[in-house]
């Protein structure tokens, strides 16, 4: 017989003190962040922090009701509450409304509800359901292909519900199944796809190109410790780029610098190449390989954005990406964003004090960018607590996934902490500057019922089969 | 037991990573870098000027001429304007399409998040319905101005005009920023400083839209518009406009003086142009046009700018020096054969021969030569004496800028003794050489107001005060603040002004034309007329004159550009009427004939007829 009283002994406090500190700090930001003379009550219903202390209260509802649930629960409905929401998704197109451009929402009532919130619980449950089960071997086609299936419908359809954010959240399983034994170059070289393609698109290929090669001078370096070598290699990229830009400048050409750094590069890697397959170098030519599909990665990504693409599809690939160099344009947002966190200093301008994010400089500023009333009005200080609050709670979350003996148990756990990792990372980088604008919640802090819900559905799940590590959870 | 546990390592260290460089990124624009405090500061204040209304002007009789009005700019905020429907609001602004496009694109070339003005100066009557059908048009909102109105329409020249900035007066005065009114020309130009006031500047707080959230450091900052200052003026509406219909289709100019004052009753130059023409949207265009009428020339100040030999008005001073330097006395007498008269022929026969009173009277140009001779051979050699004569014209006002106020002032011409020595070497120049001057012709050149202020100085027997158009100004507490004017006493005796003067009152009251025209039956009219010839085309016509003899009220000059005749037809006539106007109030009715003819004769286009 299990008792209740067992199961409230075994929940992690820890992780819920930092949850609650967490919605209380938002919900005080919330109310800085939009604060109206005319309704000073933190507790006024008709404003967002009023309502946001009512999903509070729901939040704490739908926690205490899954820690209440049996944890066997989920282990048995994983695919079962994948399919439903799965099922739910699909109806969004046809029963669905728009915010933001974004057909991602059902109106029950007077409540909107965001599916795609659920769906990572939902893939959650399910990723963690298959890996656990005896048959799963990761590298095995049929796994892969189960894995990617499970992962990869939702995406789809919350691509299609033109809700990106959403769908680029899903990427991060890939951290998950790494932790779980996949090979950990597809980790490696979807991270420097992506950074290589983030870098191009919000900076400039002459600096992809540039921090790449400086990347892999250093490293080599570093690996062979032989600085003659790496310098002579520097020495020749150099001097190949300055001869070509040197007699570009002298007859006047317009040939773009870019390309002068793609000539150094290809000829400084064939010839460093040719000389490791002389000297069986093979690690370093490995190197060389990946540094040179990299460049070129970069350099066609660039030509292709300005050169094959038409205005408009460059136009929407901006937008999803929230890159506008224009600062009237998107790029106003990142930087009125940046001009509030910066403006902040050391102590910030005191609670209320706010100027940017209360008089509307900074766009959704109770939801997408609270970070920034954070930064504005409690400063440096402010931003290192909530950045501290996360780490400890992803810390404390990862803590939690290994001690788990339930092979289901450390999966979801690691998805719960790999999701609130991306949502941090993107939501706080898009602030500072750091990532591309794309609309998604920090987790706790931003206004609203729907991700506040699906998140604390999210967390108290694995509150509650963490709370039953001591059980045999298997199936 | 678990193969990839140690992978926990990496991910947490991607993690710590990621929270490392947002540490370093935060560090870095928090605390590093302090040019956001600064974005933030700008961001959010605004500062709002308060335009204080212009000063109103009032006429002498505490009329209002200048005054002003509400207008409305339409301005627009380029980042808050949604779908625009241009149909629609061109038709309430009453703009063309195209010109509404290009004021948008201005506007955003000017700034995305500022204001810019898209339609400026719209009228209360437009303004109604663009006020209904604003809500629709986010981005667009309405900034109050105030316009001047000129309610009598006249005196357009003295009074000026106001106009938009220029980027040099921005450069030079740290006052004026673009799209601030200045006074260009005239009064407005001249007291500018009394007219404008002062700026209020209000700092405050603004959301993103621009709108007001608070005071900025709570209003410590602040200053409150000062309104402009009220300026009295000596100008006689009334009159001005009659003054004004009496030019009807006449080129020229008429000044009046009050002489005991100094106080400029009228200066008035024909043709004239409504001065509400150089206000509101259609500024610019109008002012092109009158800038470009290159035949009538209405931006003009003829009673100031205008260089005119002063024909036989002049002969008034040149009475009054030989008189006082004893060249002749008022009984020696010239003889005058008419036309036939050496070296200057006289205009008509008459008396012969005659003495002062009745040379006045009869304009007698032979009777003026021998006067001019005789000063011009007062001392052994003919510069001494040309020194003296000038030196005395001089004192009475001529070859200087008499006005303090009116800034496109020429000075006209006296000779100096070295021009005729540069032109006829010294010593080889005789009254014979420049006997042009006997007549006020030749080298010299004057300006009407220099012509009534003689007038003046005749009336006030022997002074007078700097011709002004503004009097007193009524500060910012309402207190009238009287102007002092310097009062310039010539070296004449009093006496020799009762010989003038006698001579004056006998043109208005014993010549045929003028006892017709000019003679008031209840008031003595003293005056000379004048007809002077010019390389321009036909005579111009001039008669300077003052009444009452005794106590005298108002000193006149009319000129009139190539009329054609002598001063006694047209000029006379037109400063008798508005001498009785002023005098009387109202012109007798069997004036009335006269006052319509002179209104309807158009002297425009005048073919000088042989004499």
């Amino acid at each position: 017989m299990e008792k209740k009283s067992n199961v409230w002994a075994n929940v992690d406090w820890i992780t819920i003190s930092i949850y609650l500190a967490m919605m209380f700090i938002g919900w005080i930001n919330i109310y800085a962040a939009v604060y109206n003379e005319e309704h000073k009550s933190i507790f006024d219903m008709t404003q967002q922090y009023g309502k946001q202390l009512m999903w509070i209260g729901a939040a704490l509802f739908i926690a205490m009701l899954m820690i209440n649930t049996d944890s066997k629960f989920f282990v048995s409905f994983a695919f079962p509450i994948y399919v439903i929401i799965i099922f739910i998704l699909m109806l969004v197109p046809l029963i669905g409304t728009t915010i933001n451009g974004a057909k991602s929402w059902i109106q029950i009532g007077s409540f909107l509800l965001q599916p795609s919130e659920f769906m990572k619980m939902a893939t959650s449950l399910a990723l963690a359901r298959y890996i656990s089960s005896y048959n799963f071997k990761m590298h095995s086609y049929k796994s892969l292909l189960t894995l990617a299936g499970i992962i990869l419908v939702p995406v789809g359809l919350i691509f299609l519900q033109n809700d990106t954010g959403s769908a680029l959240v899903f990427g991060v399983f890939l951290l998950v199944l790494y932790r779980e034994g996949l090979n950990g170059i597809v980790l490696f070289f979807s991270f420097l796809i992506a950074l290589v393609f983030i870098l191009t698109m919000v900076l400039d290929p002459i600096i992809t190109v540039s921090i790449l090669t400086i990347a892999v001078l250093v490293i080599n370096h570093l690996m062979k410790k032989k600085i003659q070598r790496t310098l002579i290699a520097a020495g020749l990229f150099l001097g190949i780029f300055g001869i070509l830009y040197l007699i570009n400048y002298l007859l006047q050409g317009t040939i773009k610098p870019v390309y002068f750094l793609l000539i150094a590069a290809i000829l400084t890697s064939a010839l460093t190449f040719i000389w490791a397959f002389v000297l069986r170098k093979r690690s370093l030519m490995i190197m060389i390989a990946i540094y040179l599909g990299s460049v070129l990665f970069a350099v066609s990504v660039d030509y292709v954005f300005h050169n094959i693409m038409e205005q408009h599809q460059r136009d929407r690939i901006n937008e999803l990406l929230g890159i506008q160099s224009d600062l009237h344009g998107a790029g106003y947002h990142v930087n009125q964003s940046k001009i509030a966190i910066g403006s902040g200093g050391f102590f910030g301008k005191g609670f209320l004090q706010g100027t940017q994010t209360k008089f509307d400089f900074v766009p959704e500023q109770s939801t997408d960018f609270i970070f920034c009333t954070v930064g504005e009005e409690w400063g440096f200080l402010g931003t290192m607590t909530v950045i501290g609050l996360f780490m400890g709670l992803l810390m404390r979350l990862i803590f939690l996934a290994e001690r788990n003996r339930s092979k289901f148990s450390r999966v979801y756990g690691y998805c719960v902490a790999t999701i609130l990792f991306f949502h941090f990372a993107v939501n706080i980088g898009m602030t500072i500057g750091l990532a591309p604008v794309i609309g998604i919640p920090l987790p706790f802090f931003s206004y609203g019922g729907s991700s506040l819900w699906s998140f604390t559905l999210l967390l108290f799940v694995f509150i509650r089969l963490d709370a039953s590590r001591f059980e045999q959870l298997s199936f | 037991m678990d193969t990839f546990s140690k992978r926990k390592f990496i991910i947490a260290g991607i993690m710590l990573g990621i929270a490392a460089i947002f540490i370093l990124r935060l560090f870095s624009i928090q605390i590093t870098n302090k040019t956001y405090k600064q974005f933030a500061t700008r961001n959010v204040l605004r500062k709002i000027i308060t335009f204080p209304a212009r000063g109103l002007i009032y006429d002498r009789n505490n009329e209002l001429i200048v005054y002003n009005k509400a207008a409305y700019d339409l301005m627009i905020i380029p980042r808050e304007v949604k779908s625009l429907d241009t149909t629609e609001l061109c038709r309430i602004v009453q703009l063309e399409r195209q010109d509404l496009r290009d004021a948008i694109k201005k506007a955003k070339q000017f700034s995305y998040y500022k204001p810019s003005i898209v339609v400026g100066q719209i009228s209360p009557d437009i303004y109604a319905p663009l006020q209904e059908k604003l809500y629709k048009y986010p981005g667009f909102f309405v900034q109050s101005r105030t316009l001047r109105e000129y309610p009598s329409k006249s005196a357009a020249q003295t009074l000026g005009f106001v106009g938009e900035v220029n980027q040099r007066i921005i450069d030079e005065d740290k006052y004026y920023r673009s799209g601030d009114y200045i006074g260009v020309s005239g009064i407005e130009k001249a007291y500018e400083k009394e007219l404008r006031g002062i700026k209020g500047i209000t700092k405050s707080m603004v959301d993103v839209h621009n709108r007001i959230k608070g005071k900025y450091n709570e209003g410590v900052e602040d200053t409150t518009a000062i309104l402009g200052q009220n300026l009295m003026t000596g100008l006689d509406a009334d009159l001005h406009a009659y003054a004004e219909l009496l030019m009807t289709n006449k080129r020229g100019a008429i000044v009046a003086i009050e002489p005991a004052t100094g106080e400029i009753i009228l200066m008035v130059s024909a043709p004239t142009y409504d001065p509400n023409l150089l206000v509101g949207r259609q500024r610019s265009t109008n002012y092109g046009i009158l800038d470009r009428d290159s035949i009538n020339k209405p931006m003009w100040n003829r009673a100031v700018i205008g260089r005119y030999p002063p024909g036989s008005t002049f002969k008034l001073a040149n009475a009054l020096i030989a008189l006082e330097e004893h060249a002749i006395t008022p009984f020696d007498r010239f003889s005058c054969s008419g036309k036939g008269t050496k070296p200057i022929s006289c205009t008509h026969s008459h008396v012969s021969p005659l003495a002062v009173r009745e040379g006045i009277r009869e304009s007698c140009n032979s009777f003026f030569w021998n006067t001019f001779r005789e000063i011009m051979s007062y001392k052994s050699t003919s510069a001494e004496s040309y020194q003296i004569w000038r030196d005395y014209i001089t004192s009475f006002g001529f070859g200087q800028k008499l006005n303090p106020e009116l800034s496109s002032e020429v000075k006209g011409n006296i000779p100096e003794v070295s021009l005729y020595d540069k032109w006829y070497t010294p010593g080889h120049w005789t009254s014979m050489t420049i006997r042009s001057l006997a007549i006020g012709q030749g080298e010299i050149e004057a300006t009407p107001l220099q012509m009534a202020n003689l007038c003046a100085m005749i009336a006030n027997r022997g002074y007078y005060i700097t011709p002004h158009i503004v009097k007193a100004i009524q500060d910012t507490n309402r207190v009238y603040r009287e102007l002092k004017f310097d009062k310039k006493v010539v070296a004449i005796s009093p006496e020799h002004f009762t010989t003038v003067i006698d001579g004056m009152q006998a043109v208005v009251d014993e010549t045929r034309t003028l006892g017709a025209t000019v003679h008031l039956d209840n008031i003595i009219i003293c005056g000379k007329t004048g007809t002077v010839q010019n390389p321009h085309g036909a005579d111009h016509s001039a008669f300077v004159g003052f009444a009452p003899r005794d106590n005298p009220k108002i000193a006149i000059v009319v000129f009139i550009e190539n009329a054609g005749n002598f001063g006694a037809t047209y000029a006379a006539p037109i400063a008798g009427l508005l001498i009785e106007k002023y005098l009387n109030d109202s012109i007798v009715p069997k004036r009335k004939d006269l006052e319509q003819r002179l209104i309807e004769t158009d002297l425009r286009n005048v073919v000088q007829v042989k004499k």
